[in-house]
Formats: structure tokens, sequence, C-alpha cells
């Protein structure tokens, strides 16, 4: 298997606080990759020295196959980056948001890929209002829709459903998963376990500067001792009787 | 590494048309950029303008330098605003880990800080001759002018750079503003030196308001300019290259 995301032994420390104390982990291609970890463990850390952002201070890093360091500008040209401040301008409307990227990617019909995109999106009623008006779940659509202009193989998504409502945030976990049905490679960073458990085919755990625990959802189940079988009444969350009663979208 | 450098222009110019839609949808931007400036002409023409013995007979003629400045150094202050908007939300980052330079961000917020100059620049000058300020100025003399209000915003927009990238605050990020659109007032922008007292003079007449504003008058009414218009350029260009040098470092430091 191809691999999207190779980090060896990767180190980064903040003046005295040593962040990331030596972190392996790999990515294949076509992958949905979550990394796991408590607030301050590292992940935005971790995503801003993939994407170029911010430099390590030791170890490897690959993304696509091109070394981080070395080739930033090979890396940039495939990946996208939704992080965890939605990256949208506020003063421009949807359309001109998607407009810009387009533009900024070198695309050959801006106009055409940004009403394309509104338009899978849901967005093209709101399209020429201000991204100021828009609700959380519409930022984050138009935020993660940027991010799909110049089609990159690897996308790369910071707490993406941090803040949203249940329904905005199915909204996020659909589009996540068509995104890897069409081939796209994505690395998600959630503190969310379920968020992991509904969409990774891997997920890694971070915790004090390391990856403590990496594999698929049934390899990490059998980390623990084998299941003892009991009844319980199958209660519904707050969550279930919630999307019931305002129409769950997840059905649809 | 090619291909960000074959893109610099066409990027850059769509960097400075996201920041043109900033200032054209900010009332407030260009209420205080062209509305404010105007009425301090107003002002000074129609209120105060009757009592002031500058030595000529047009009032508009001798103000509207200054009037210029004032504008410009209020204008700058958003340059720094909105750079500072940028670093906090996570528009940069985006721009940032896309295939495309570095500096065309911030090159963008510098063209759009001279082009939308340029604007309230032309408005108040063409206001002002609504309200009878007339020039002999040839056209080089009118090019001259242009020169030195483009140098005096460059020099200016890099020192709103620094504020912008250094702001601890969206309060903080105008202040360093005021002072500088304070300048004007103690120099010959409105009244000549000569009538200040001795101390305050000697700060007026030394001061790089005083020589631009002196060289721009100079210029419009067709008299020689003399020494000024070199004092003038050497204070442009010299603050210009120190401000560009430390906003260079904390940008780099930034990104």
């Amino acid at each position: 298997m191809e691999k999207a995301i190779e980090v060896k032994g990767l180190q980064k420390s903040y003046k005295k606080l040593h962040v990331l104390k030596g972190v392996d982990f790999e990515v294949e291609k076509g992958n949905i990759f979550a990394l796991l970890g408590s607030n301050g463990a590292g992940k935005t850390t971790i995503v801003k020295i993939l994407t170029t952002l911010l430099r390590s201070d030791g170890g490897t890093t690959a993304v696509n196959g091109f070394d981080v360091a070395s080739k930033p500008d090979n890396v940039r040209q495939s990946i996208s980056l939704t992080g965890q401040f939605a990256a949208v301008d506020d003063i421009l409307t949807g359309r001109e948001n998607l407009i810009m990227i387009a533009k900024l990617r070198h695309v050959t019909n801006p106009h055409q890929v940004a009403a394309d995109l509104l338009k899978r999106f849901g967005l093209t009623a709101a399209a020429d209002r201000r991204v100021s008006t828009y609700s959380g779940g519409m930022r984050r659509r138009i935020d993660i829709s940027m991010s799909l202009i110049g089609k990159p193989q690897l996308i790369f998504l910071d707490e993406p459903t941090t803040g949203l409502d249940p329904e905005a945030r199915i909204e996020v976990w659909n589009t996540v998963k068509e995104l890897a049905a069409n081939g796209t490679t994505v690395f998600l960073t959630t503190q969310m376990l379920d968020e992991a458990e509904q969409l990774a085919d891997q997920i890694a755990i971070l915790h004090e500067g390391r990856i403590i625990a990496n594999g698929t959802l049934a390899e990490l189940k059998k980390l623990f001792p084998p299941v003892k079988v009991e009844y319980v009444e199958k209660q519904p969350t707050l969550e279930d009787i919630f999307l019931a009663i305002i129409g769950n979208k997840e059905e649809k | 590494m090619e291909t960000t450098k074959k893109h610099f222009f066409s990027d850059m110019g769509v960097m400075l048309g996201r920041s043109m839609h900033h200032v054209f949808r900010s009332m407030d931007t260009i209420i205080t950029v062209t509305v404010t400036p105007i009425a301090m002409m107003l002002l000074f023409v129609y209120v105060l303008g009757g009592a002031i013995q500058t030595g000529t007979d047009n009032y508009v003629n001798y103000l509207l330098p200054g009037i210029l400045l004032m504008a410009i150094a209020s204008g700058i202050s958003y340059t720094a605003y909105r750079l500072f908007m940028d670093m906090q939300s996570g528009i940069f980052e985006r721009f940032n880990s896309m295939p495309i330079a570095r500096s065309a961000a911030l090159w963008g917020h510098v063209l759009t800080s001279l082009v939308s100059n340029t604007i309230s620049v032309v408005v108040i000058i063409l206001v002002a001759f609504i309200m009878g300020f007339r020039s002999s100025a040839g056209v080089l003399s009118w090019l001259a002018v242009a020169g030195i209000l483009a140098l005096f915003t460059l020099a200016l927009t890099w020192i709103a750079v620094i504020a912008g990238l250094s702001a601890k605050s969206v309060d903080g990020v105008g202040a360093f503003s005021y002072p500088i659109i304070f300048l004007p007032f103690i120099s010959s922008a409105f009244v000549p030196t000569d009538s200040m007292p001795l101390g305050v003079r000697a700060f007026a007449e030394n001061q790089p308001v005083t020589s631009i504003v002196d060289s721009i008058r100079a210029l419009l009414s067709g008299q020689p300019v003399g020494n000024d218009i070199w004092v003038a350029l050497a204070w442009c260009v010299g603050i210009m290259v120190v401000a560009y040098f430390f906003a260079m470092r904390a940008y780099k430091r930034r990104v």
C-alpha cells in the first residue's frame, strides 16, 4: 500500500514545553485517519507540521512522498488544510470565498468550480450572502468546500466538528465519508471518540507526546479483555431523541 | 518553487482584490479615510480659516497638503487592522498551506494600502477643487506630488505592517496611528510655523510632515521647492527602509 503520510521520531518543543516526544505513524492512501487526544496533547501541532506551517525540531515527516522540511512546495501542491478556526473570509460572500481560492489554485474555470461546490454543499441559496451571516454548520461546510478546490489528494481536518450542533456534525461526517469514497485521504483530529468510531479506518491515540495506540477500531478493541455479555436495556440517548424530534438527517 | 514564482503577480492580484472588497464593504473605513478629512477641510476653511493668517488669500491651497497627509495617516491604520484580523482568523493558515508565495498575502495588503489611499486622496482633491482649490502646477509637478504621497504612504504602510503583526489586541492595533495623525497639527500644515512658540517651532520645523507639506505646497503653487523636497524624500525613504526591515523580520517570525 502507498503511504500518504509517514512520520518517524517527530519532536517539537515550545520553549520549555516538550509537546511531541518522538511521534511515529503512517497513513495509507485513501484512508480516513483519526488522531485522538485530549486538549493540549499536540494534535494541532502535528497538523501544523504536516501542513508546512510549523517546523519540527527532529524526526522525519513525509507527505505524499515529499519530505515536508525540504520540499514544502510539493507538499502544499498536494494537500488542503481546514484548520481548527474556520479559515473563511467573513466579509466576502460564500461564492467569493470559493472563487478566491479557485483563483489561487489556478483552476481553469473558477466561477464554475465555485458554483458546483455551492450546489454540492447545499449553499446555493446562501451563495451571495456574506459568510459572517452563516450559521456554524454553514461556515464549516464552506470551509471544507474551500479545501476541496483543486482536488488535493490529502485533506487535513483539524477538529472539524468542534462547536457544531448534532445535525451539522452529521453533515460534516457525511462529507468526510464521501471524500474517502472518492479516493481522497483524510487526516482528522478529534477529541470526540464517537467521531473516530463513526468515520475512521485507522485510529491513533496521542498521549503525553507519543502515539500510545494505533490501529483499526477492531484492532484497538482487541487490546481490551474479551467482551463480557450483559443484557442492558438500551435507553435512547439525548442525541437520539434530539435528532428524532428535529427529523434525523442521517436517515436521509 | 517554480509554480509559486510564476503565479506571484496573479496571486498578489487576488489578494489585492480581496482586501479592496474589505475596504469598500466597510462604511467605517470609508468615513474615516475620506469623509473625516473632508469634514476637517470644511471646518478649517469655513469656520477657523477666516482667523488664520497664512499670507495667502486662498486657505484651501494652503491647507490641502496637510489634509492629504492626515487622510493617509488614518488610512494606513486600517491596513494594520486588516492585517491583524487576518493573522487572528484561520485564513492566513489556509493561504500559507497553499502553493502560493508566502509574501503574496502581505504584498496584497501593502498594495491595497496604496490603491485605497490613492482613491481617498483623489476624492479629497476633487472636493478641494469644488471649495476653490486652484493649482498652477504642470504635469511634472503633479507627478512629483503623486510620487511624494506614494512614498509617504508606503513608509507609513510598513509601519502599519509592524503594528498589525505585533499587536496583541484589536484595540492596540490602531493606537500607533494616532501620533502620526496628530503630527500635521504640529507642523506647517495648518498655520505657518513662525507663529509658534520657540520650542514647538523647533519641533515643527524639523519633523518630517513640515518638509513634506512644504514641498507639496510649493509644487502645487508653482513655487521653487528648494531643499525641502530632498529633506522630504530623505524622511520618506529613510522611514520606509527602516520600517520595511522590521516589518519583514516580524513577518518571518509569524509565518
